[in-house]
């Protein structure tokens, strides 16, 4: 087979995945164009590895580790951005604006301003590690209503 | 022990008119998972998108059986379009994705987006192409086990890849602890 098929698609889909990683708005969609860039990689991967026929097979073990933490990236990526749809109310990446330089305050950003959860701790507190010191009172003040 | 210089270098060039049967189905399974892949990341619909993403993930699947790697090829098969498009149709739940077409499903720069897509593809398919023009793969199998059947990788990742495969359960380990106490947080949170 000829070398370049295989080379050719994989920088085809990779580029697909680089126009949805940058077009996409909700980060879940995102995560999928990930996905595609990260199977393109495995793709040329393999058919080095077909093509130098390393006696370490260093092509196809390489492949599997990319398998493993990609399914490890898609688990913790789903989770933060499950983590941001609770505190926020919304996934979608052009509204996550706290990070951004002069586009305007966190409290004044175009997303926000529609949502009152803005206005409670950003999740940038939440994820610096004060996670005993939040989860006391939270607790105590879940077991009132309970 | 096998040369590291290929061997179709020296062989006589199979030419592009002469396409052997593995190299069409190649051709027809990539053309399904470049539309895939486009219908991925341009449809309005969030559901559809995670089900096109089956399509693309399956059809690399057989593009790894064409190329004889057969263990990467069932491991494809379990982990992405088993798990992973689970995952993620699990998170368009979750996230209460809309049924049905979402207008703003597309960001506002997708046209940039769309200009570096298009630059990139053609910078890289024109080195891609210039630099292995001349070069074919050997897929002939000559004794033995296959190149990619489980029994030959197994041996190459316990016996080469032992301290990098320990490494990753480490590290699968690691991931697994963060996913939970990301979502033990925002459980207690909502209490």
């Amino acid at each position: 087979m000829h070398l370049a098929y295989p080379a050719v698609l994989a920088v085809l889909l990779f580029c697909v995945g680089l126009y949805g990683v940058l077009a996409r708005r909700n980060a879940v969609l995102v995560l999928m164009a990930v996905e595609l860039m990260l199977n393109a990689v495995n793709l040329n991967l393999v058919a080095f590895d077909a093509w130098l026929r390393d006696t370490l097979h260093a092509g196809q073990a390489l492949t599997l580790f990319t398998i493993a933490i990609a399914a490890a990236e898609i688990g913790i990526g789903l989770a933060i951005v499950l983590l941001v749809h609770r505190n926020r109310g919304s996934s979608d990446i052009d509204r996550l604006r706290d990070l951004s330089e002069g586009g305007g305050p966190s409290t004044g950003d175009p997303g926000g301003g529609s949502r009152e959860e803005t206005s409670v701790t950003p999740a940038t507190d939440n994820d610096t590690g004060n996670g005993p010191d939040q989860g006391v009172p939270e607790s105590a003040a879940g077991r009132r209503p309970a | 022990m096998n040369p590291v210089v290929p061997q179709p270098l020296a062989a006589g060039h199979p030419g592009f008119l002469s396409a052997t049967g593995v190299e069409v189905v190649f051709l027809l399974v990539g053309l399904v998972i470049l539309g895939a892949a486009l219908v991925t990341v341009t449809t309005k619909q969030l559901v559809h998108a995670a089900l096109w993403l089956v399509v693309a993930l399956g059809g690399i699947a057989v593009e790894y059986l064409l190329l004889t790697a057969e263990f990467i090829a069932w491991v494809q098969v379990l982990i992405y379009v088993g798990s992973v498009v689970v995952l993620l149709l699990f998170g368009l739940m979750l996230t209460r994705a809309p049924i049905g077409r979402s207008p703003d499903a597309d960001s506002g720069n997708r046209w940039v987006a769309l200009t570096v897509a298009l630059a990139a593809a053609a910078t890289l398919v024109t080195v891609v192409i210039d630099a292995f023009r001349a070069t074919w793969i050997d897929l002939e199998q000559r004794t033995g086990p296959g190149k990619g059947s489980s029994e030959v990788t197994g041996t190459a990742l316990f016996r080469h890849w032992v301290l990098p495969f320990e490494a990753l359960s480490v590290l699968l380990l690691a991931a697994l602890v963060g996913a939970i106490v990301l979502s033990r947080r925002q459980k207690a949170g909502e209490r």
